[in-house]
């Protein structure tokens, strides 16, 4: 594997008596996609928040291709490139999913008109692409707070790769999408992060999606990793299997 | 934002029209429209504040330093120009914006309004016990200004307030609507609905509040000069927090969609002020609640969401 983008050592962080990160050491390597998984309350979301920097851990770091990113906020860190979608998707619920994405695009640039309309902005195809990539152009015009659960994750992580990532950290991205759409989704995503060479972090429950799509799979338990390895061999893992896939 | 709809267009070139007219065929109201107008000003600041959630119960602090930027010219540096203080005064609120902006954009909601109002009660009680500087209570009275070098009669000078202040709010209102369909705007109203995303696009909230707090800070430096001059005078009421609540009265009587919501609350609101308190000494303010009990109950967009094709779409 190539070099190491995000570099987490020994991140612990305690929330009154439950553990949420107990010492979590993990490298995201350059190309991969990485999966996370394990049970509910495991500390998986509470990994993405600190690495991304909502969350401050109360010892261990972050670096982020050797620059020491713990203490810096999420919109310094998400300028750096790593950006995020979320597990409970977080969109503009007031506007419409292409003004979102616009806002984005936007925010991307680093010039934030005070005078050109929204709608006139420069990136304006190339985000109506990538609604068109995730599958959610026909709601281009709708406002975001009409959006079934479902697609509003899927705009969340267009908003994600709006900003032209160099990481793309995903909390259970396709939660909420149904069954058979999932499949679709992740093909033309991963198709993607790999051809714009986005390397990629999934918290995943669904292990057909951490087999076919993962190069590496981390397994979470009690704010630990338990092991870390290829999918064949950690999902084969006779404790993994009992405790995490529930066989 | 969705293109105005071809009533909200007529209602628009009739209300411009109707500014124009009145004050040739009423020319005792030429004054009201100055202060209509010029207030309208003030509440597009509030409007762009709104668009962020945030409401500013202090926001008369910059009216009030517009309209003693004009006093202390005329009584510090003698009778001046009108140009001079339309730049003057904003600029002194402006500076003013920019140093309590700093400050209070780091906080939302009730602590971000009352933080604001205590701004404003501090530059309220400089006002009013700095007696020496400002004759406390009384206020300072401002002499008729020049226009570019130009002196006018006291009836003339009344028309050439009128027409260059509605000149003014054609200028800046189409600036302020541009703003609020800028990126910048949507980002505003971002703050509003989720602004954890908006730090995740790499965004910070607070510099975009910044730029809505100074441009607002503007307006009503701005906006108070012009009621300095047409009044001729500037009190410490000015600057008194029940002037801030009156500024956000009009803005959610005339509605925060856009612009043009400050000017319908504003006029309606200084006509009602007018004529009932011509004809019914204290009920202006009964009429006035009982009008916005009725907006808010009937009609959440404002005045100018009756106007709005999608108005029962922002009902939610
Ligand atoms: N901000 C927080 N405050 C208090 N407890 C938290 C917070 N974030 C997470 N937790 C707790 O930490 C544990 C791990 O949560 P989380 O990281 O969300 O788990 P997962 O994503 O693996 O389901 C849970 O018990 C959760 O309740
Ligand atoms: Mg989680």
């Amino acid at each position: 594997m190539s070099r190491a983008l995000i570099s987490a050592r020994n991140l612990s962080i305690r929330f009154g008596g439950v553990v949420a990160a107990d010492g979590v050491d993990l490298d995201v390597f350059e190309g991969e996609n990485l999966a996370i998984i394990g049970p509910n309350g495991a500390g998986k979301t509470t990994f993405l928040n600190i690495t991304t920097g909502y969350l401050r851990p109360q010892a261990g770091t972050v670096s982020y291709l050797g620059k020491d990113i713990t203490a810096l906020p999420p919109r310094e860190i998400t300028r750096l490139g790593i950006a995020r979608a979320f597990q409970i998707p977080q969109l503009f619920l007031d506007q419409t999913v292409l003004e979102n994405m616009l806002i984005a695009a936007a925010a991307q640039s680093g010039r934030i008109s005070l005078v050109r309309p929204l709608h006139e902005s420069p990136g304006r195809g190339e985000m109506e692409a990538l609604l068109d990539l995730v599958g959610v152009r026909a709601y281009a015009d709708r406002k975001a707070f009409e959006l079934p659960e479902g697609q509003r994750k899927l705009v969340d992580i267009a908003l994600a790769l709006a900003l032209k990532p160099k990481v793309l950290l995903m909390d259970e991205p396709t939660s909420g999408v149904a069954s058979s759409e999932k499949l679709g989704v992740m093909d033309i995503l991963t198709r993607a992060l790999a051809t714009q060479k986005v390397s990629s972090v999934f918290v995943e429950h669904d292990m057909d999606m951490v087999e076919r799509y993962a190069h590496r799979v981390a397994v979470w338990s009690s704010g630990r990793i338990q092991i870390v390895g290829p999918p064949a061999e950690v999902l084969a893992d006779a404790d993994v299997r009992a405790r995490v896939i529930g066989i | 934002m969705p293109r105005a709809t071809l009533a909200a267009r007529l209602a628009i070139v009739a209300a411009i029209a109707l500014a124009v007219a009145l004050p040739i065929v009423m020319p005792s109201w030429a004054t009201l429209i100055t202060l209509i107008l010029a207030k309208g000003i003030v509440v597009l600041g509030i409007i762009i504040l709104l668009q962020a959630g945030q409401v500013s119960f202090g926001h008369a602090m910059f009216f009030g330093v517009g309209a003693y930027a004009v006093a202390f010219w005329g009584k510090y540096v003698g009778t001046g120009d009108l140009l001079l203080f339309l730049v003057v005064a904003p600029a002194a609120a402006t500076l003013l914006g920019l140093l309590v902006g700093l400050f209070v954009v780091r906080y939302r909601e009730i602590f971000f309004g009352m933080l604001n109002l205590a701004f404003s009660m501090v530059l309220w009680s400089l006002l009013e016990k700095m007696f020496h500087y400002t004759n406390g209570a009384d206020g300072i009275r401002v002499a008729r200004p020049t226009l570019a070098g130009l002196a006018f009669t006291p009836e003339t000078f009344q028309y050439v307030l009128v027409y260059l202040t509605l000149g003014l709010v054609l200028i800046v209102a189409y600036g302020v609507q541009r703003y609020l369909d800028s990126p910048s705007g949507h980002m505003l109203r971002a703050i509003k609905s989720n602004e954890t995303r908006l730090e995740y696009l790499g965004v910070s909230a607070r510099r975009v509040l910044l730029v809505g707090y100074v441009i607002s800070a503007f307006l009503g430096g701005l906006g108070g000069a012009l009621v300095a001059v047409a009044q001729q005078i500037a009190t410490p009421e000015f600057a008194y927090w029940t002037k801030s609540g009156e500024f956000v009265f009009i803005a959610i009587l005339g509605g925060v969609a856009n612009a043009a919501g400050a000017f319908a609350g504003s006029a309606v609101f200084e006509f009602v002020r007018f004529f009932a308190a011509a004809k019914l000494a204290n009920a202006w303010q009964l009429i006035l609640g009982v009008v916005l009990i009725a907006i808010i109950m009937f009609a959440p967009g404002g005045l100018i969401g009756l106007f709005r094709r999608d108005a029962t779409e922002t009902r939610r």
